[in-house]
């Protein structure tokens, strides 16, 4: 297993199954009265978020302590980063006070690359959302939540989505969303269709191992899952799209489209969701609606991630079965 | 007072056949064949080029303002090593070089300096806002002698200001040398816009955002009749429009940098800002177009764009790190190895792109002139053979953020010389 987790694009196909067969093994955790494992105890987890973001942090946060590690939160916000002290410095003072690993969160493109490949720390780096770069590990909840719903939670384990046609649809151009699962459903053989204004597409598409389209109507009846991704308001501003009542007739998800979809087929959304822009309350709510479901996955996602790429030679999941089979 | 004098034997001469050159005093005495002089200082060459002392006209000597990434006296020896014995210092200083005070200051410490004549370059406006005049008519009238106006790391994007500047310039035969780059198209631009900035989430700095200001530039310097110069040309497409404006007699000449003649952007993957300048490295193509113009002369020459930085502005993630790399000290070793060891110049192309045309466009008195005798003894030897590994501890600038560090480059420059005495000696500064 890595060292690091900072891209999607870095796992192959069976690294990427076994962290979402591990989540799963994770997940059962959760089902327990006591939703704790000793795996990381004793070792120091920081997260280190220099945007905001509640739910990431949280999930995180949740992940570590069910495995047993001791959390450390820094917020840049309020701390020595306001006052003008660099990445470095920052990364190289949480170290020398023993952490193992560094959940980081970035505004700036590259930042957790740098700070695992820089020689600046030794501690295991997890991207937790860089600039408009990658998000790994929500990657990796997508699949899972794609895994479960369409082979089966049970009958998934040790598979990919081999065949899945999946539709990520909005601002592909700023998202580290779109990025990370592009890169990771096309390892896991799945079909993947970017939809949005040519606007939101960037100019270096062409480059990457998916189709695009304009037309949302034509890819749905074709899609098993469909993934709507935020788009801020603000972006009209730039120009990006007219009006947010015009983006939202052209590649909203209302209750119509939502028919047009197979019926096995599931709409999911990143979060924060913008009710009213991409997406329909109707829709949002909706039983065919992941967003919940994410969530949960989310923290199975980050405990399998950590115990493989801190505890993976402890045996925590063979103890987790042990229990479990008592 | 003995004169000084140095006898080089058996370089060839803009990579011709060997000759002995004779030096006396600040001038060249004497080329030919054995020639002998028993009070001369001999400095064998067999195997190595002579050229005329190397031109920059594209140098930011950090002096006033920051002078923890360089000062007029470590550019200047930081240019010695090179091979150069004129530079041009940019005006992007703090203060900005937009008043006659500035450029004479700029001026007066290149003088002392020693290591290289150094031209200041005055801002074409005011503080490099784009929105007034600077007094070009002062800064050419000062002690200074400016010839060449430039915003350089910024675009003088107002086409009105850009046409009066073109106009007013005639008066005394300057010339306007534009940072062409649409400042709506780029910003936020972090890197070349294309399939590695789409993969690196790294805003895009699209070629048509230099290219549509080359493309007005050059119209404008046709209607005004005006010449204008091209600063660091990166992409393809600025180099159909040079092409096609030089082939109506458009008045218009560009330089390349050697970055930009050997690195692409597929190296930012790296996130390394050390890799970060702007205009950004671009492609394999672009490289490729870039060469076979330097090469036909449609760009007319290398400019280094020498830009120092501290470590702590490239020690850091990329969208934070400044934008810039040093290249005096290794300009001539990356155009041997991009144009002539690829058979696309010989040295007399190198002589004309480094030193003879960069001199012509900023109009560098007593340098890039022919070894001949009677010309003043500015000359740069190289030795052609040498291999070696870029270790920028070894440099003499005050900046170590270069590209090419653990890079094998081809050639070194052993000697320099500035009217006659050398700066460099063996491949040490004096």
């Amino acid at each position: 297993m890595m060292r690091h987790l900072i891209s999607a694009a870095d796992l192959t196909r069976d690294e990427a199954v076994l962290i979402l067969d591990t989540a799963e093994e994770m997940a059962r955790v959760a089902d327990r009265p006591i939703k704790k494992l000793p795996t990381l105890r004793g070792r120091t987890v920081v997260n280190l978020f220099f945007e905001d973001s509640t739910r990431t942090r949280i999930s995180f946060e949740a992940a570590e302590k069910r495995l047993s590690a001791d959390v450390i939160n820094f917020s840049a916000k309020g701390s020595s980063v306001s006052k003008g002290e660099s990445l470095k410095d920052t990364a190289q003072t949480l170290e020398a006070m023993g952490v193992d690993a560094v959940v980081i969160r970035h505004g700036a493109s590259g930042a957790p690359y740098r700070l695992a490949t820089s020689g600046w720390i030794d501690a295991a780096v997890i991207n937790a959302g860089d600039g408009t770069h990658q998000h790994p590990t929500q990657a990796l909840l997508d699949a899972f939540t794609m895994r479960r719903r369409l082979v089966g939670r049970d009958t998934g384990l040790g598979r990919d989505l081999a065949g899945k046609r999946i539709t990520i649809v909005g601002d592909v151009l700023h998202s580290r969303v779109a990025r990370s699962n592009v890169d990771l459903l096309h390892t896991l053989g799945a079909e993947v269709t970017l939809v949005a204004p040519p606007t939101l597409v960037p100019v270096g598409v062409t480059s990457w191992p998916c189709e695009v389209s304009y037309d949302l109507d034509a890819v749905l009846p074709k899609s098993d899952a469909v993934m709507m991704l935020r788009v801020q308001r603000e972006r009209m501003n730039a120009a990006f799209f007219p009006t947010e009542r015009e983006y939202s007739r052209r590649y909203g998800l209302d209750g119509d489209r939502l028919a047009r979809m197979p019926e096995h087929a599931v709409v999911m959304h990143p979060g924060p969701m913008v009710r009213g822009m991409e997406i329909t309350a109707e829709v949002a709510d909706s039983p065919r609606c992941t967003v919940i479901e994410q969530v949960a996955n989310g923290v199975s996602i980050r405990m399998a991630v950590l115990y493989l790429l801190l505890g993976g030679n402890e045996p925590a999941t063979t103890h987790a079965r042990t229990e479990e089979s008592k | 007072m003995s004169m000084n004098k140095i006898l080089i034997r058996g370089a060839r001469v803009l990579g011709g056949e060997a000759q002995d050159v004779l030096i006396e005093g600040e001038t060249i005495a004497a080329t030919g064949t054995g020639l002998t002089d028993p009070d001369a200082t001999v400095v064998p060459a067999e195997g190595q080029i002579l050229l005329p002392g190397l031109v920059d006209l594209h140098t930011h000597l950090r002096e006033p303002g920051r002078e923890d990434s360089e000062t007029v006296l470590t550019g200047t020896r930081a240019a010695a090593s090179g091979g150069f014995t004129s530079v041009f210092a940019m005006a992007n200083t703090f203060p900005v070089a937009d008043t006659a005070g500035v450029v004479e200051q700029v001026y007066r410490l290149g003088q002392e300096s020693g290591y290289c004549d150094v031209q200041p370059i005055g801002a074409v406006t005011v503080g490099l806002e784009g929105t007034q005049l600077a007094e070009l008519g002062a800064m050419h009238e000062s002690a200074a002698g400016v010839t060449v106006f430039s915003d350089d790391g910024k675009c003088v994007h107002d086409a009105v200001i850009m046409r009066r500047a073109l106009e007013y310039v005639k008066a005394f035969g300057g010339v306007v040398a534009q940072h062409a780059q649409e400042p709506r198209l780029t910003e936020g631009a972090q890197m070349n816009e294309g399939t590695v900035s789409a993969e690196l989430g790294l805003g895009g700095w699209p070629a048509v955002a230099e290219e549509s200001i080359v493309a007005r530039d050059v119209l404008l310097a046709e209607h005004v009749g005006s010449r204008v110069h091209i600063c660091h040309l990166s992409t393809a497409g600025s180099v159909e429009i040079v092409r096609w404006a030089k082939s109506r007699g458009i008045d218009v000449t560009a330089e390349v940098t050697p970055h930009h003649l050997l690195l692409t952007d597929e190296l930012v993957r790296s996130y390394d800002p050390v890799y970060k300048v702007n205009p950004p490295l671009r492609t394999e193509r672009d490289v490729r177009a870039l060469r076979e113009a330097l090469a036909d002369g449609t760009i007319d020459i290398v400019a280094t764009d020498h830009a120092p930085h501290p470590h702590e502005d490239k020690d850091c993630e990329w969208a934070a790190a400044a934008m810039g790399m040093v290249g005096l000290e290794t300009a001539l070793s990356v155009v041997q190895r991009t144009m002539v060891e690829t058979g696309l110049l010989d040295w007399a192309g190198v002589a004309d792109r480094m030193s003879f045309a960069p001199a012509r466009i900023g109009r560098a008195t007593g340098h890039g002139r022919p070894v001949s005798a009677g010309e003043p003894a500015n000359l740069t030897l190289v030795d052609p053979a040498y291999r070696g590994t870029v270790d920028p501890a070894g440099f003499a600038s005050r900046s170590r953020n270069t590209p090419y560090r653990g890079r094998e480059l081809p050639g070194r420059v052993t000697h320099t010389f500035l009217r006659g005495r050398a700066t460099l000696m063996d491949g040490k500064l004096a």
